[in-house]
């Protein structure tokens, strides 16, 4: 493997959890959309809501992290999408935007006709994201994207059959992993009835998802056939066989109530529709542009991949405490008396002697920092300076809040 | 990939600075806020008092709120740097690109951890549920530190070298770390991230406090008021010290920045400072001057030289009237924010208790949109001040920006978007203030003892 491919193997990592599992909350959204409004469609609604909570905002990191690894690894090829295909980039950005801000809104609705509108504006947003994000993949698998500033057309570039179909099943997957995942959700806790609720839906998603995955073939094979071609064959096509057996192993395994592992075969499903687009499409990144020619120079590679690489070791524990608190039910929402208080009384916070001395400390250390920063001249002066005017702001603060608290019990 | 022809080019320059400006704020929250909720924590768990913990919770719900709505603003953000600028990105990813990319797992930290944080109050055993969001208070200062990294390296370039509008022999870590402008440019941020948080969420209790017309603050009120005003107070004397330093900094790498913020026409040997005033025909009319402080400021010597804007051609200098208006708005404010910490520190170690003037609740309730007001025009002074230059003496804006169409429709669908966003996080604030926790308050015995 050469270094230039190292990063791109990255995004494409991200990209499967990206679609695996902002997917999941993308597909919530739709749910939302299709349980209908007022009481009736409440109970799937609220569920649907509680059950992302924890995880939303670091689902959609990934898309942050697919950005920027891309941006700092193949910045002409990025430079090229960004810029031709902004019209589904933006879209899916004001999507990305309503949803979030709807997202934090619901935690302040009070009736449930607050509750429909900022739902309604929830779902739609969750539709159209995906779908605009679709079909930017589609218009890069289709080679609409040439090379340079805005050198294709912004509007036919996504806006034929091959980008529309991939947008199309970027949203029926969603769907489908959502309603799986839900479904394994209301297992987990014991809520029966949304649980067969959620798995006649998982059902009903996966033969659609599998329908669209076909037509999505059709499509291609008419509009963009050297793609039909390269996906069926090599080791696109056993991408393509894996994701086939693994979407269908889903189904099979949602019918027979083993949700846990539909989870996982739900993620292995879209994991190999992205290898196989990847393989497929190699060496090229973009019309004209190689994997090699788009990246950056060697030192930026290397650093790219020290840093991910780094960033995981911290990244990848910290997600599957996340993960492993949330499915083990330890954040799930619902009231529980909190854990009694920590044993210590009506404790002295900091003795008064000790403030007195923090308040000398602290103009010794303003006065410092006043010396060293701005009359001194040199380098090391300044950042003897600025650490102890930070010293002051930690240490001033300590003299006086608590003291002050102490005061007003 | 080259420079194209961008009509909508101010456009462009003002979508990009509307989404900075809503931005920015919620960046100060992010950097302070989780600091301080977490100080209410430690004081539950030293002193087992419910007052610190009801505090905390009802602040971690503001918290996540404007977190949620952070993420969104931010995703914005790296979006339009391929929307707006891809020929900067095309051209530069190689070198700054890398700070955006450990960013990100800042900005990953972040939001896992703030998820354990939130949906933890009372799920986790006290002691844990605090060191949940300690990591939340690191991934803030690391995330500030690379993305001013990146911005202090668009001010003040290094680390590669142009050929044929090509970055080569690039050196990332040596474009973003080894930068004289990153320590000044990020210390100066992250104290006002205090500051704005501080006066803001101060503020509001202040206003409380003067609507309550001389009923007693209950302990919680003395308490909530007390956290956040102590540390703004503490942080705004020395963001004129720190602001002075960063100052000095631009007097020597980017002296027609200087010019601008001074309105200083022409190179002038013991330079004066103008107060106020409006800049017209080479010079600052109905200002008022003070013979050589400009030279004393920048470079501690009252008879200094100091570059004029004559230097450099017209077409190669910023819009002087905006740069010095905002320049001189940001210190003006932060004076009397500075003024207003002194006079709080100062009762406090001469009398030993806050200050007790209804004036000085005044001054707190407006320090709030004081000092947002002053985040802002800092970073029009320094964003606006780098203009025509969107990487300083290497890329104009003008070859920077995309070539696509359509900006104006997505200016303004981005301004009504925003407009709406804005409505519903006043709304959601006001809404959280009022609304009960869910969990019963603690009996009234605790927070009496």
């Amino acid at each position: 493997m050469h270094l230039y491919a190292i990063p791109l193997i990255f995004v494409l990592i991200g990209l499967v959890l990206y679609a695996v599992l902002a997917g999941a909350d993308f597909g919530a959204g739709f749910w939302q959309l299709l349980a209908g409004p007022g009481e009736r469609g409440a109970p799937i609604r609220d569920y649907a809501h509680k059950a992302m909570a924890p995880v939303w905002e670091a689902n959609h990191v990934w898309l942050i992290f697919v950005l920027t690894v891309t941006w700092t690894a193949y910045p002409s090829a990025f430079g090229a999408i960004a810029s031709t295909l902004c019209v589904p980039l933006f879209i899916a950005g004001l999507g990305i935007v309503m949803r979030g801000a709807t997202y934090a809104l619901r935690a302040g609705t009070a009736s449930v006709r607050e509750q429909d509108r900022v739902d309604l504006v929830f779902a739609l947003s969750s539709v159209l994201t995906p779908f605009a994000l679709g079909t930017v993949v589609g218009a890069i698998a289709a080679r609409q994207v040439p090379t340079g500033n805005a050198a294709g057309d912004i509007l036919s570039s996504w806006t034929g059959a091959t980008p529309l179909m991939i947008g199309v099943l970027a949203v029926a997957n969603s769907a489908y992993i959502a309603a799986v995942f839900l479904a394994a959700d209301a297992h987990r806790t014991g809520r029966h009835e949304l649980e067969e609720e959620l798995r006649r839906r998982a059902l009903l998603a996966g033969l659609v998802a599998g329908a669209a995955a076909v037509a999505g073939l059709i499509v291609v094979h008419a509009d963009a056939h050297f793609l039909y071609t390269r996906l069926l064959s090599g080791g696109a096509l056993a991408a393509v066989i894996v994701s086939a057996l693994a979407g269908a192993g889903t189904l099979a395994l949602v019918a027979a109530r083993r949700y846990e592992l539909a989870r996982y075969s739900a993620a292995l499903a879209v994991a190999a529709v992205i290898a196989g687009w990847a393989l497929a499409q190699q060496p090229l990144l973009l019309k004209g542009l190689t994997v090699q020619q788009a990246a950056a120079p060697h030192d930026t590679l290397v650093l790219v991949v020290v840093a991910v690489l780094g960033g995981g070791l911290i990244l990848f524990p910290s997600l599957a405490l996340l993960f492993r608190l949330v499915l083990g039910g330890r954040l799930d929402h619902g009231e529980e008396p909190h854990a009694a208080a920590p044993a210590a009384g009506p404790a002295q916070l900091l003795a008064v002697s000790s403030a007195g001395l923090l308040a000398r400390v602290a103009g010794a250390l303003l006065l410092t920092g006043f010396g060293t920063l701005t009359i001194a001249e040199a380098g090391w002066a300044h950042a003897i300076g600025i650490c102890a005017l930070l010293g002051f702001i930690v240490v001033g603060f300590f003299a006086i809040v608590p003291a002050q608290l102490a005061e007003s019990e | 990939m080259g420079a194209a022809h961008q009509a909508y080019l101010l456009e462009a320059r003002q979508m990009q600075a509307l989404s900075f400006a809503v931005h920015i704020p919620l960046v100060c929250f992010g950097i302070a806020f989780p600091a301080m909720v977490l100080f209410c924590e430690w004081l539950y768990l030293r002193t087992g008092d419910e007052l610190y913990r009801t505090l905390a919770r009802r602040w971690t719900r503001i918290m996540a709120a404007l977190f949620a709505v952070g993420v969104i603003t931010g995703t914005i953000l790296s979006f339009e740097m391929g929307l707006l600028w891809p020929n900067f990105t095309a051209t530069f990813g190689g070198v700054f690109g890398l700070g955006f990319a450990i960013e990100g797992f800042s900005f990953f930290l972040e939001a896992i951890f703030i998820g354990i944080y939130v949906y933890g109050w009372n799920r986790l055993s006290p002691r844990a549920h605090f060191w949940s969001g300690v990591p939340i208070v690191i991934a803030g200062m690391t995330g500030s530190l690379m993305v001013i990294a990146v911005n202090a390296w668009m001010n003040h370039p290094g680390g590669f070298r142009m050929v044929h509008g090509h970055a080569v022999d690039v050196h990332p870590l040596k474009a973003l770390f080894a930068n004289s402008f990153l320590w000044p440019e990020l210390s100066h941020m992250y104290i006002a991230g205090y500051m704005v948080t501080g006066f803001l969420v101060a503020g509001a209790y202040a206003i409380g406090k003067l609507r309550g017309k001389g009923r007693p603050p209950t302990r919680y009120e003395r308490v909530a008021l007390a956290i956040p005003l102590t540390i703004a107070a503490l942080a705004s004397p020395v963001q004129v010290l720190v602001g002075d330093w960063v100052g000095r900094d631009v007097a020597e790498a980017q002296p027609v920045k200087l010019a601008a913020l001074e309105g200083l026409a022409h190179t002038t040997r013991g330079a004066p400072e103008h107060l106020l005033g409006w800049y017209e025909n080479e010079k600052v009319k109905y200002g008022i001057e003070i013979p050589k402080l400009l030279s004393l400021l920048a470079y501690h010597d009252p008879d200094a030289t100091v570059q004029g804007l004559d230097t450099v051609p017209k077409d190669r200098q910023p819009p002087i009237n905006v740069v010095r208006f905002a320049f001189q708005a940001m210190v003006g404010i932060g004076t009397a924010l500075a003024l207003l910490g002194v006079w709080l520190l100062f009762v406090r170690v001469r009398f030993g208790r806050l200050p007790r003037s209804p004036w000085f609740y005044r001054a707190v309730a407006l320090a709030g949109p004081g000092a947002l007001v002053a985040l802002i025009a800092g970073w029009v002074t320094t964003e606006v001040g780098r203009q025509p230059w969107v990487v300083y003496h290497v890329m104009l804006t003008s070859e920077a920006v995309t070539g696509a169409g359509g900006i104006v429709v997505g200016y303004t669908a981005l301004a009504l978007v925003y407009l709406g966003v804005a409505c519903g996080v006043v709304w959601i604030l006001r809404r959280l203030a009022r609304s009960e926790l869910r969990e019963p308050d603690p009996p009234a015995t605790a927070s009496a003892a």
